[in-house]
């Protein structure tokens, strides 16, 4: 099995084909949306491919170190990036094929107009232990 | 108490409740509970028996579930239906089960899961530990595995193939919890393997403990990659080399070669020589020769290739690194190897660099990012 993270992207990623921003939906277009997230996390935890996942705030803060004894340096919400994250799943699949797979479903959820957004969204592996075997 | 021992005793009980007429799902969860009984009484009361024990509170606990969801009725009819216990030849019941746990309509991940459960006898807990996921992933695998068996006519044996493919994904991976899977795969195989005689049981058993030998010389401080060459020779384990060349002189002896008693002797000829130096290459390309003539894996074709490196010299390594696949995992690393061995430095540290970006684990990108920084002079780094 191997872990994958799943990133979903308020902005920063590539335009999704049904376009249209969420606060320009029906109501009932945002229930069902919602719906569908909610029964698609619920399915893979039936087939234990869930390990977790959570939605993040739009609102951050960059951070870094501000030197020895000095307080640490923040810079407002995001000034520079193009990128903000609106949250994350992991899987535990059997393949690769099988994360894409499951991305494209997620990606299928209702949009505007009861129809699929079909929004890009991010697949990266995790770091695994090194195998047993390596020579 | 010794948890091994009680783990060992698990996958006889099931077979027993199973022949005795239980469904495999409910004879499982039924040892599993009487497990957690023995855990609860064995340090206080131990048992002379303890199979036995096992046996006869497991199979309590399942006339007890039958009982609760049955009716008065059908529960009566089902206790005078009960066949009297018999002995039973538990060998039988354990490579049945393998066979089961390892069904060709289960993917990878769950056979591995339920394998540990059944075989094992590892508790949930246990398996979500090593493999470094939630709880409730694993029950619901588990479950979810049970499930997909409960239909299947289950009366013919399976691929044996399948059953060592398992075992040997156990063996490979990392090492999360408490439980140590390698040595939990080393010891599910030697029971395969002592009850199937099959050579290529006997051959990954071999492969397994040659490997496992050297495992405390794989890694240095903060869980450094120590590659084979730079290994410390004399903390491999000794014992355990001797009995891995032992199994498959034995297995080899039976001519019925197969792809891991192939990787084995590639194994057992590196843990015989006393430094990489003297490493008698040209034997080990004759075996990558069978392996690649037996599998036709693009991997041992890579894994050749580095060999005639060794044996042949870089440049005849790297023209045969020429006919694989550069997609391949590790193609990068073994090309930078290569052109450092045969002097050509530059474009060494790029493709470590290269390879770094690619690789799949923590512990073999900061080894080939060392690599690099080493090559281009920032030898502190290193």
């Amino acid at each position: 099995m191997a872990k994958y993270l799943l990133l979903k992207h308020y902005r920063g990623a590539p335009a999704p084909t049904n376009d249209v921003p969420m606060d320009r939906w029906t109501p009932e277009e945002v229930t069902a949306h919602i719906q569908y997230m909610q029964d698609w996390a619920a399915k893979l935890q039936s087939t234990g491919e869930f390990v977790d996942g959570q939605a993040v705030s739009p609102q951050g803060t960059f951070v870094r170190s501000g030197g020895p004894g000095q307080p640490p340096v923040t810079d407002g919400p995001f000034a520079e990036t193009k990128d903000l994250i609106a949250g994350w799943m992991v899987i535990d699949v059997d393949s690769y094929e099988r994360a894409l797979e499951l991305a494209a479903e997620l990606s299928d959820a209702p949009g505007a107009g009861g129809r699929p957004i079909q929004e890009w969204l991010e697949l990266r592996p995790f770091m695994t232990e090194a195998p047993t075997v390596l020579e | 108490m010794n948890d091994t021992l009680l783990r060992e005793l698990v996958p006889a009980v099931i077979g027993v409740l199973v022949r005795r007429g239980a469904e495999f799902a409910a004879a499982e969860d039924a040892v599993q509970e009487a497990l957690i009984r023995a855990l609860e009484t064995w340090p206080g009361d131990p048992p002379r028996d303890p199979k036995g024990w096992l046996v006869a509170t497991a199979w309590r606990k399942f006339l007890d579930a039958v009982r609760s969801e049955s009716a008065r009725q059908r529960r009566e009819l089902a206790v005078e239906a009960e066949p009297a216990p018999g002995s039973v030849a538990a060998t039988d019941d354990t490579l049945w089960l393998y066979f089961l746990c390892a069904h060709p309509s289960l993917s990878p991940g769950t056979a591995v899961a339920l394998t540990l459960r059944a075989v094992g006898g590892l508790t949930t807990r246990q398996i979500a530990a090593a493999y470094l996921v939630p709880e409730a992933t694993i029950a619901q695998r588990i479950s979810r595995a049970k499930r997909q068996l409960a239909g299947l006519p289950l009366d013919r044996p399976g691929d044996p193939g399948t059953v060592l493919r398992v075992l040997y994904l156990v063996f490979n991976e990392g090492y999360g919890g408490d439980v140590d899977l390698a040595a939990e795969a080393i010891r599910l195989t030697r029971q395969l393997a002592a009850a199937t005689g099959d050579p290529e049981a006997a051959g990954l058993l071999a492969l397994m403990l040659l490997h496992h030998a050297r495992r405390a010389s794989r890694t240095g401080p903060g869980g450094r990659l120590v590659p084979l060459a730079e290994q410390d020779r004399s903390r491999w384990d000794t014992a355990l080399i001797a009995e891995g060349v032992e199994i498959l002189q034995a297995a080899l002896a039976r001519d019925r070669l197969g792809e891991y008693q192939a990787q084995a002797a590639i194994a057992a000829l590196h843990a015989d020589a006393p430094s990489a130096a003297e490493t008698d290459w040209v034997q080990i390309v004759e075996w990558y020769d069978e392996l690649l003539g037996l599998t036709g894996s693009p991997v041992v074709r890579l894994n050749r290739a580095v060999a005639i490196g060794e044996a042949d010299g870089p440049r005849a390594g790297l023209a045969e690194l020429d006919k694989v696949d550069p997609a391949l995992p590790r193609h990068q690393a073994a090309r930078a190897y290569l052109l450092e061995r045969a002097g050509e430095r530059e474009r060494a540290a790029e493709l470590y660099a290269e390879a770094a970006h690619l690789a799949a684990s923590l512990a073999e990108r900061d080894h080939l990012t060392r690599a690099a920084a080493r090559l281009r002079g920032n030898s502190e780094l290193s």
